[in-house]
């Protein structure tokens, strides 16, 4: 077992997702939903409003809990932990508005983001060594905040805060790393900046990103998933995505 | 930079200075003997209060219920006192003489199992510690476990306040009832009830104060303290960030717990007694204001907020007794809308930049530990009393690194 674990080929999946169901009060919001992710590969769910994509998000990152199905990490059953067990697991979130420690500075997001010391005792007895503030340095120079450290948070501009969020879970160095919608309210060169910093942190790692702006998908998705009303209705290249009869009906007939 | 700088600084040194000064020096000189046993007994509020500040300013989490602390710890003291107190000779003329007076008067034969063990001076030093941490534990598991948080969690502790009371006094044989436990006479032999002993009390208290002071100090200046701020703001985050965020929440209310007990065990010491008056859910929310008017986010803040607000009690209801409840009704509700940061709110935003103008510039690091150019960005993060000196030493740390 140990040993096929080990071997995982470049072409094997890091996430599968498998029969997934989740429902409130009757209502499916995902729905038999079947998914996999393979190594380095950067994954893009699309679908209109409502299409349960942030739910999807929600499921693998333990913040809802599944009524039915699996969701296999690595080899590792998700529906059964715990938020940070996922975390220690290797998964990584970034939420749709940014979602950062306002109160503290930048340098100190970053430090708080770095995966040692996460237990009570851990914390108490964390001191910020070479190691970690070369981390965080480097981290914050991926993201364009390297001079920016002492800055409080909570100055930064909205773009600026959506990469403190993405630097923190680089910190994490997490194999899969959820996205939910980076570039929203980005200005179009913050956009182009944030696509050539996910290609660039896409090499250790793979990405499932969730996102609306069709140029944004088109420079960074290596395959695309479209989502409608909780399952999946196309999925593969960028381009035959587009020119999907079923995915152009539900784009326009809504 | 040196251990102490690290994680005190400069600025809070001298700030640790002053208070020490106060409490050490000039409270002792200028207060006769029985105005000082009644400081010592208002600072015994204060390690409340500083419990408060941790587990409320810090970890967000409004506890109404930390006279249920206090209490456990001056109960577990007023055990072992009373057992001193109730030796056979002492109560030759009860007709059940070796048990406390209130046991006799309840008709009970017999000293009960859970008192047997407050014989010993070291257990119950172990059960002032240990227990209130127990009882908080088993409290913050069912809660914060369950994710229950904020004002539920407030009314939880309050009705536990409640249900404590309620239990002291209707037990009376087995608790001393409404009266409390009374005639508490010796420590070893030593009768606390003189002057002199009450002096020394005072000053264990302080220093017992100030070593709580040191330990609160370390946990909001480790890395735990940053993280319980950034649960308060973010707890979610904090969780996809791979932190368990209701060990962290159990950990800084035990810790306000064990705190709390340290300051009911000096107060039963100091005053010679301990009744459910100070426990229940009146008292529980007057060490709230405390804490309050200190200034949430500031440890010192506990200290001073505990010894004002005691202060005006004691001399408003000196001369006007009914209407001292309505004066510190407005005390709260004047500071939370006035000066969300309390004492130190005030200090920071006022009396510092005042002081400027007449202290020599080298001495400004022992008033303020903002330079007064950059105002507005920093108030926004204040109330965390130290931005600049952190900053300070992490530019120094980092500087290390370099090196």
């Amino acid at each position: 077992m140990l040993e096929t674990n080990k071997h995982i080929g470049p072409k094997d999946f890091v996430l599968s997702i498998e029969g997934l169901t989740v429902s409130f009060d009757g209502f499916k919001a995902v729905n038999d939903l079947s998914l996999y992710v393979e190594e380095q590969e950067i994954r893009v769910i699309i679908g209109p409003n409502g299409a349960g994509k942030t739910t999807v998000l929600d499921l693998i990152c333990g913040r809802t809990k599944a009524t039915e199905g699996s969701i296999k990490f690595k080899g590792k059953e998700l529906t059964k932990m715990n938020e940070h067990q996922i975390v220690h697991a290797g998964v990584g979130r970034k939420f749709q508005n940014p979602s950062i420690y306002e109160d503290l500075t930048v340098f100190e997001n970053l430090e708080l983001s770095f995966p040692r010391g996460r237990n009570v005792w851990g914390a108490l007895t964390f001191r910020r060594d070479k190691e970690v503030i070369d981390k965080v340095q480097e981290v914050a120079d991926m993201i364009f905040l390297g001079d920016k450290l002492d800055m409080p948070a909570d100055l930064l501009s909205h773009g600026q805060k959506q990469w403190l969020e993405i630097g923190m879970l680089l910190i994490q160095d997490p194999e899969l790393l959820m996205l939910d919608e980076p570039v929203a309210g980005m200005s179009v060169s913050e956009r182009k900046q944030t696509a050539e910093l996910l290609n660039r942190i896409t090499k250790d790692r793979s990405v499932l990103v969730i996102e609306h702006d069709m140029q944004f998908v088109a420079d960074i998705a290596h395959r695309v998933t479209v989502l409608h009303q909780g399952q999946v209705l196309s999925e593969g290249s960028m381009e035959r995505v587009q020119n999907d009869p079923k995915v152009i009906e539900v784009y326009l007939g809504h | 930079m040196n251990k102490v700088g690290s994680f005190i600084g400069r600025y809070q040194l001298s700030h640790f200075i002053i208070l020490a000064l106060l409490i050490f020096v000039v409270m002792p000189l200028a207060l006769d003997s029985f105005r000082l046993n009644m400081v010592g007994k208002y600072l015994t509020y204060a390690f409340v209060a500083l419990g408060l500040v941790l587990c409320w300013g810090y970890g967000g989490i409004l506890s109404l219920g930390q006279g249920v602390f206090f209490g456990i710890g001056g109960y577990c003291m007023a055990m072992f006192l009373k057992l001193e107190a109730s030796s056979p000779e002492n109560t030759a003329i009860q007709s059940t003489p070796g048990i406390p007076d209130f046991m006799d008067w309840n008709q009970l034969t017999e000293l009960p199992w859970f008192w047997v063990p407050f014989q010993s001076f070291t257990f119950t030093i172990f059960a002032i510690l240990i227990l209130p941490a127990a009882f908080a534990f088993i409290i913050a598991v069912a809660m914060f476990k369950r994710r229950v948080g904020g004002v539920y969690f407030a009314i939880i502790t309050q009705a536990i306040a409640a249900i404590l009371t309620i239990l002291i006094i209707g037990q009376q044989g087995y608790t001393g009832g409404v009266n409390g436990i009374t005639d508490l006479r010796t420590l070893h032999g030593w009768d606390i009830r003189t002057d002199e002993a009450k002096t020394i009390l005072y000053f264990v208290n302080g220093l017992l104060l100030f070593g709580c002071l040191f330990v609160a100090r370390y946990i909001i200046k480790s890395k735990l303290g940053r993280l319980l701020v950034a649960m308060r703001e973010r707890e979610d985050r904090v969780r996809f960030s791979g932190y368990d965020v209701s060990a962290f929440k159990i950990f800084i209310f035990c810790a306000a717990a064990t705190i709390s007990a340290i300051g009911g065990a000096m107060f039963t010491l100091q005053v010679g007694f301990m009744s459910p008056t100070f426990v229940g859910t009146g008292p529980s929310i007057e060490m709230v204001i405390f804490c309050a008017l200190g200034g949430r986010l500031a440890i010192l803040g506990a200290v001073y907020g505990a010894l004002v607000v005691n202060w005006a009690k004691t001399s408003f209801s000196e001369s006007f007794p009914e209407l001292w409840l309505f004066a510190m009704g407005a005390l709260f509700i004047g500071v939370v809308m006035a000066f969300p940061n309390g004492l130190a709110g005030l200090y920071q935003t006022y009396i510092a930049p005042w002081l400027q103008k007449y202290v020599p510039e080298k001495f400004h690091w022992i008033i303020t530990n903002r330079n007064p150019e950059e105002s507005g960005a920093e108030i926004a993060v204040a109330g965390e009393t130290a931005s600049e000196d952190e900053k300070k030493s992490k530019a120094g740390e980092l500087s290390h690194a370099g090196n």
